[in-house]
């Protein structure tokens, strides 16, 4: 479904170039869960936005079902990391939500995904009125209720508190099932990493390359406590942390 | 309280003149009680068909034209870099030229009618309108754009235009102002009728008391075109100035 083959990113101007991605290639099965960890500033963002049509690679392709990305694909929807910016301030949240949404179905995904985040009081707010972690709730929202083939989630839930963002994880799972939606979810955190994947890819520090690819093998029906407290979990936990360590040391 | 503070000063300008005038035998400055008595003889009558509506008319039509212009060629040229680098030096040309010494030229092209003097209107409202859309334009969030282009929102209606209200606003406040003061001086040539006319008229005419009431009647005009404006304002950057005070109390 999502195909990255020698990715290659460098920027350069203002006098700075950095070598963001030096070479990635890896694949996500239709329907996949799969979560990208690495340190801060070792392109990240840098990948969704290539994988999204965003930004040109400098080297390499990417793929979505099959089809050359060179703008946005159809069907593709992303959770940016600057939530705050990415909601349109003269739209009520409803508004927003609803704004990429067309035909009859429109009111009713609007509303349910409003509802599936915890937000259906907050319908008539602009975005401006909210805290960060209800606006970036706002813009997951908006990606649900888009029923996208493929949906790339930034740091989805930075904002949010301790409890918001557990539900906000048991959510996106059971969005996942729901929807059989192929995922790319970008985290800093190795816990909710391994919760939620089916795979987990870490990412060395720029420029990148990846240093491990692991395949979750935790059951499918995860629960916040008896998951997190399985013995495979924390041996998964500890792998990533390892490579994340060498990542920083060398 | 409000309304107090507001009219408090011009009351206090207003009694001031009235006391001040009232036993003046100056030719040339006669007392506000006369002039008010020719305030009401002189406009309150064919005048307001004659003169004044033509006059608001055709700033109504050189002000909307300009908005339209301005927008559409701000848009342009604020969204491709390339039309920019090769305009703007024309742009700042044209631009330094003072649109009065355009009547001359405009009355060759134009004759001396109503087009002559919309044109006016238009050659000088239109730059603070196209400059200021261009910096809006400009400085659009390139988290907005992005959005947009995922989400196929149709970015210049949906998002440009909005985002760049505020400095499309503060373009057109200015454009007012300068609309009504064309409005005027397209009038002090070559017109037979309009309210520049009319008070050049009765200066040559030493109708000196109807003169001054003609002052009188633009100042009025202009207090009531900025505070309708302010209401269209205050309507359009409603969403503006919520974010603004919820920032601040950040
Ligand atoms: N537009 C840009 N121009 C120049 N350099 C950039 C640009 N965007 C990112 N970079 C650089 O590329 C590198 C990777 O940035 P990126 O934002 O992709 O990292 P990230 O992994 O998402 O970081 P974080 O976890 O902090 O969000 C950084 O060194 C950054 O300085
Ligand atoms: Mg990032």
């Amino acid at each position: 479904m999502l195909e990255v083959n020698g990715l290659r990113k460098v920027y350069d101007g203002h006098g700075r170039r950095v070598e963001a991605l030096a070479d990635l290639t890896f694949k996500l099965d239709d329907g996949e869960f799969v979560c990208l960890v690495g340190p801060s500033g070792c392109g990240k963002t840098t990948l969704l936005r290539c994988v999204a049509g965003l930004l040109r690679p400098t080297a390499g392709e990417v793929r979505v079902a099959g089809r050359l990305v060179t703008g946005p694909p159809d069907g593709l929807a992303v959770v940016f990391q600057e939530y705050g910016r990415s909601l349109f301030p003269w739209l009520r949240v409803h508004e927003n939500v609803g704004l990429p949404l067309s035909g009859p179905r429109k009111p009713g995904l609007g509303k349910e995904a409003l509802a599936a985040v915890g937000l259906a009081e907050a319908r008539d707010a602009y975005p401006w009125q909210l805290s960060g972690g209800m606006q970036q709730r706002v813009a997951i929202a908006r990606a649900i209720a888009f029923e996208p083939k493929v949906l790339l989630m930034d740091e989805p839930f930075a904002a949010v508190d301790a409890q918001t963002r557990a539900d906000l994880e048991d959510l996106i799972r059971e969005v996942w099932r729901r929807l059989g939606v192929t995922l790319l979810f970008v985290t800093h955190d190795i816990d909710e990493a391994v919760y939620l994947g089916q795979r987990v890819i870490v990412l060395s520090a720029s420029p990148t390359t990846i240093l491990d690819t692991l395949d979750v093998d935790l059951p499918a029906g995860r629960d916040q406590l008896t998951t997190r407290a399985a013995p495979r979990f924390t041996q998964l936990r500890g792998r990533v942390y390892t490579h994340i360590q060498q990542a920083r040391t060398s | 309280m409000k309304a107090l503070k507001v009219i408090a000063l011009p009351a206090v300008l207003f009694a001031g003149w009235w006391v001040l005038s009232a036993g003046s035998k100056d030719f040339y400055r006669p007392p506000l009680r006369t002039i008010l008595v020719a305030f009401a003889d002189t406009w309150f009558g064919a005048r307001i068909a004659d003169d004044v509506l033509p006059s608001l008319a055709r700033l109504g039509a050189g002000y909307a034209v300009a908005l339209v212009l301005g927008i559409a060629a701000g848009v342009v040229i604020g969204r491709h870099p390339a039309v920019r680098e090769t305009v703007e030096p024309v742009l700042e040309f044209l631009r330094a030229v003072p649109p009065p010494v355009l009547v001359p030229i405009l009355i060759l092209v134009a004759g001396i009618g109503d087009l002559m003097k919309v044109l006016v209107i238009v050659s000088g409202c239109v730059w603070p309108i196209l400059l200021n859309t261009v910096e809006g334009v400009r400085a659009v969030d390139g988290v907005l754009a992005d959005t947009c282009a995922v989400y196929r929102v149709p970015p210049v209606r949906r998002m440009v235009l909005r985002a760049a209200s505020p400095q499309i606003v503060t373009g057109a406040r200015q454009a007012l102002s300068i609309g009504v003061i064309l409005m005027v001086i397209s009038e002090m040539f070559a017109a037979r009728s309009g309210l520049g006319f009319t008070v050049v008229q009765f200066q040559r005419g030493f109708q000196i008391p109807e003169m001054w009431s003609g002052v009188l009647l633009l100042g009025l005009i202009g207090v009531a075109l900025a505070a309708l404006f302010r209401l269209v304002e205050r309507s359009v950057l409603r969403w503006y100035h919520g974010q603004r005070a919820a920032e601040k109390q950040h």
